[in-house]
């Protein structure tokens, strides 16, 4: 192999593993290194874990056993709102400074069982309120890509890190568009399954009925081997659905997209989106129906009513979700919250309000019912619709200031489809002023396998998936 | 002067005695636990963690609800209630608000009053706090007026009974409470002891006075029958005269809430209640929606003990005395018996084994048959030895006859003293007659 370590996909490093060109020690060592290097410019990672290279000795010797797991000795990352027992879990917050978790969320728990080791944690927005990490209460990240832009978020850190190739890979959780939407921004591949395809437990909640753990990743084979790993029914969450789990990066086996049907959703091309965003989608268009797709266009509610129903569905989840961090546990005061987890609060605590749940949150509920009942018609006719992922690249540092509904504008592509529960891929489709662009791919619920099969095929056969130069030595 | 009724509607709260709690593994019997040892990070409440619903309570709920003439909605779910409190750790409790489990029920009183209900819904218990004044401090620990909370109690299953203010009287109230308490013990879902805390009472009670109507008073966790009628009846004086003095009326605002001092035997003034809409009940999005299928719900009908009311109907068919019929109706064994012994007298069956002269344990028809026989048998058996005590007594004998009856206690006495098993009613019987 003449690639470098942190060159290297997960299903490469674990071909190398298993053909002993390199160790785990040797992996975790290297990305260690890069993170030493790299980190403090772009302020990805919280913390790093200091026992990582302990962990892969021992994993080291369960290879030499012959011992056989789906991610056994590969470095990942995991965003700052998973419990993660001996790391501290802050959920990027001052509230939870110094919080040591009493017990591993589910989706570390099946990673490290898979033989994974978690590097480190990951900067976020604070409690996950936002869409460019600026709301960490430990600095913003920064976006590989350029430094004097954000790298979206909430999930910043793990797909900074994954662009930066401090890691290979990196566990996020999207409420609308905390996945797919960084990983948009920084270049990479995002992938959010169904909503109760994989466990909340251990997660920080952000927005209970919507929020989804995901993976972001050099590629969407990387993705679909993670998902395939953390995946399933989980008894300690109720909403997790029992239905099976599949191989899916076992079933990227598309070599074209023959009898495959794909509405290009018009309310999505934007009015006020730039000209060179809608030019690369109607190029995606083009070539996914080279690739034999049929793509047609479709009338869908506009998605500025979604922002209406998520804005106010999901904050009135965050009132009651952070009403436990009272002052009495957890040892920092509510003073510590920062202005926009206080203004979620304050406006979900309205819209629950005595006079204002009818007119705010039953008719959010009933919004969300129809938008539901417009995504179960389209996918009778329609395999997966696209669309941009965001309304444009990474905005600026600082953009988010004085902007309260910063996060709902630049969600505003994938909060339809968080709010119907949907899964979906982002994946790169171009560049405009030197910053990556993502392309949506989004499939009816339980649809992972096919969404990730047309995906993969799309990046497969198209030459956007790359990384900064910076960070390439 | 006036019409005066009291309006009383009564929220029961009864703990599952379910194995495990409501939305964690951890054991649900709590009472006299050390304190947080029977604790997780779910009723902890600590971030990350999430509810999975206790199937066993559910069950338990619907039971509750059949057995009071509940409808068991198909289509139900929890809810958040949201309210700060120090032993309320996630800053909500998971209750039930729009559809509650079961709804619309009744519950009739012996006579033949029917008291409406207005739902039976499941919530889970929350912590307990203790107040304490810690006296002298070791350096660096507490001291002083301290707040301590137990978690044991966190997350045990809960079953609310709400009933309409259909009860009008506080003997109506005891009536209701006490069937009420029956009725759960028999179903086998809770011991409902009430010294546990397993059943705590909130009678609402205002009055009608001459149409007038006084401000609502909700009377807390009160965990005794007798304590709930006697701080209804104190509410009853204590409302009549304040509105005689201020002429004070319910309002929307005015409902206050109220606790009872049993050593003083008076009620006192608590924080004001918070109307229902300040909770900001929303459907709890951690719990999938629930849907009782109606062959799941029949089920359980089918499988339900037969109830306290309808055990005192049979054997009041039987011929037992009411009364006797109301006393034997919790003694699963006790019914059994008397409902199996067809060709013994069932009614002075009952009433023997309510009078414990008979072992339930040991066959039942000899015992039968020589306490009913004692009164034959014996009066020869007893002649010789009342002659004996009538002489060998001449002066009580003397005095009784002047007109001092109670000195036959005394002759009784002698009687038994002989014959130790004679029964008391037959020995004066033959006395009464011999001294004539």
């Amino acid at each position: 192999m003449n690639k470098q370590i942190h060159e290297l996909s997960v299903v490469e490093l674990i071909r190398g593993l298993e053909d002993r060109h390199f160790s785990s020690v040797e992996i975790v060592k290297h990305y260690l290194d890069r993170i030493n290097r790299y980190n403090s410019e772009l302020n990805a990672f919280l913390y790093v874990n200091e026992d990582a290279i302990k962990q892969a000795e021992k994993i080291d010797k369960e290879i030499a056993n012959g011992n056989k797991k789906p991610l056994l000795g590969i470095p990942l990352a995991v965003k700052d709102n998973f419990l993660t027992v001996g790391l501290p879990t802050t959920a990027s917050s001052l509230v939870l400074k110094g919080y040591y978790p009493q017990f591993e969320s589910t989706v570390t728990k099946r990673l490290l069982s898979a033989g994974a080791i978690i590097l480190g944690k990951t900067n976020m927005d604070a409690w996950a309120h936002g869409s460019s990490t600026e709301t960490s209460q430990y600095g913003p990240t920064l976006n590989p890509w350029n430094l004097g832009h954000l790298p979206g978020g909430s999930s910043g850190g793990s797909a900074a890190a994954v662009a930066a190739q401090l890691v290979p890979v990196a566990i996020g959780s999207e409420t609308a568009g905390s996945v797919r939407q960084p990983a948009a921004w920084c270049g990479v591949t995002g992938f959010k399954p169904t909503y109760g395809r994989v466990s909340r437990y251990g997660v920080i909640a952000m927005a209970s009925s919507t929020d989804s753990p995901g993976p972001i990743a050099r590629n969407v084979e990387d993705a679909a081997l993670v998902i395939s790993a953390i995946a399933g029914a989980d008894p300690y969450d109720a909403t997790s659905s029992s239905k099976e789990v599949e191989k899916y990066h076992q079933l990227l086996k598309r070599k074209n997209l023959k009898g495959i049907k794909i509405a290009l959703v018009k309310e999505y091309l934007l009015p006020t989106m730039r000209t060179e965003v809608k030019t690369l989608i109607h190029n995606a268009v083009k070539h996914l129906e080279s690739l034999g797709a049929k793509v047609e266009e479709i009338s869908l509610l506009d998605p500025k009513y979604a922002i209406g129903v998520y804005t106010v569905v999901m904050r009135s989840e965050v009132s009651s979700n952070l009403a436990r961090f009272d002052g009495i546990r957890y040892g920092n005061g509510r003073e510590m919250f920062g202005d926009e987890a206080k203004r979620r609060i304050m406006l979900g605590t309205y819209t629950l309000s005595a006079g204002y749940y009818e007119a705010y949150y039953k008719k959010a509920v009933a919004v969300r019912t129809k938008i539901v009942s417009e995504f179960e018609n389209t996918f009778k006719e329609y395999d997966a619709y696209i669309g941009a992922v965001s309304p444009g690249p990474a905005l600026k540092l600082g953009a988010t200031k004085n902007e309260p509904m910063f996060g709902e504008m630049q969600d505003i592509l994938v909060e339809p489809s968080s709010l119907a529960g949907l899964t979906g891929a982002g994946v790169p489709c171009g560049f405009v002023d030197g910053l990556p662009i993502g392309l949506q791919i989004t499939g009816n619920q339980f649809e992972e396998t096919k969404i990730l099969d047309i995906a993969h095929l799309y990046q497969q056969t198209t030459e956007f998936n790359k990384f900064p130069e910076k960070y390439q030595k | 002067m006036s019409h005066i009724s009291p309006i009383i509607g009564i929220e029961v709260h009864v703990e599952l005695t379910t194995k495990s709690k409501m939305f964690c593994g951890c054991p649900a019997d709590h009472f006299g636990k050390s304190p947080n040892t029977q604790t997780c990070p779910v009723c902890l409440g600590l971030p990350g963690t999430l509810p999975v619903p206790n199937q066993q309570a559910i069950e338990d709920t619907i039971k509750i609800g059949l057995a009071l003439n509940c409808e068991v909605n198909e289509n139900t779910h929890f809810d958040r209630k949201q309210y700060f409190y120090p032993d309320l750790p996630k800053g909500y409790q998971i209750s039930q608000y729009d559809q509650p489990l079961c709804k619309d029920g009744f519950l009739t009183l012996d006579s033949g009053k029917k008291i409406r209900l207005l739902r039976v819904h499941l919530e889970e218990d929350t912590g307990k706090l203790t107040h304490r004044v810690i006296p002298s401090a070791v350096e660096g620990s507490l001291s002083g007026k301290v707040s301590l909370i137990d978690f044991n109690r966190s997350g045990v299953p809960l079953v609310e009974i709400v009933s309409q203010p259909d009860l009008a009287s506080t003997a109506e109230a005891k009536e209701y409470l006490k069937k009420i308490h029956a009725i759960v013990r028999e179903l086998g879902v809770t011991s409902a002891d009430m010294e546990k805390g397993q059943m705590r009472l909130e009678p609402t009670v205002n009055l009608d006075i001459n149409g007038h109507f006084t401000p609502l008073v909700e009377l807390k966790n009160i965990n005794s029958f007798n304590f709930a009628t006697q701080a209804i009846d104190y509410e009853i004086e204590r409302q009549l005269a304040e509105f005689e003095k201020t002429g004070l009326e319910k309002q929307g605002s005015n409902k206050s809430t109220r606790g009872y001092d049993s050593v003083k035997k008076t009620t006192f003034p608590q924080r004001q209640k918070e109307e229902a809409k300040d909770y900001r009940y929303f459907p709890e999005p951690d719990i999938p929606p629930l849907v009782i299928s109606p062959t799941v719900v029949e089920e359980i009908r089918k499988n339900l003990p037969q109830l306290p009311q309808a055990i005192i109907g049979e054997l009041i068919a039987l011929g037992v005395k009411p009364a006797d019929a109301q006393i034997v109706s919790g003694d699963q064994q006790a019914v059994k018996v008397i409902k199996t012994h067809r060709d013994l007298d069932q009614a002075k069956l009952a009433s023997l084994i309510v009078n414990k002269k008979i072992d339930l344990s040991a066959d039942i028809k000899p015992q039968f048959a020589r306490l009913t026989q004692i009164g034959e048998t014996d009066t020869a058996k007893l002649a010789p030895v009342i002659d004996r005590v009538l002489t060998e007594n001449p002066k009580i004998v003397a005095d009784y006859k002047k007109g001092k009856l109670t000195v036959l206690g005394f002759l009784i006495g002698q009687v038994r003293r002989t014959a130790k098993d004679a029964d008391a009613k037959t020995v004066s019987a033959l006395l009464v007659e011999k001294l004539k």
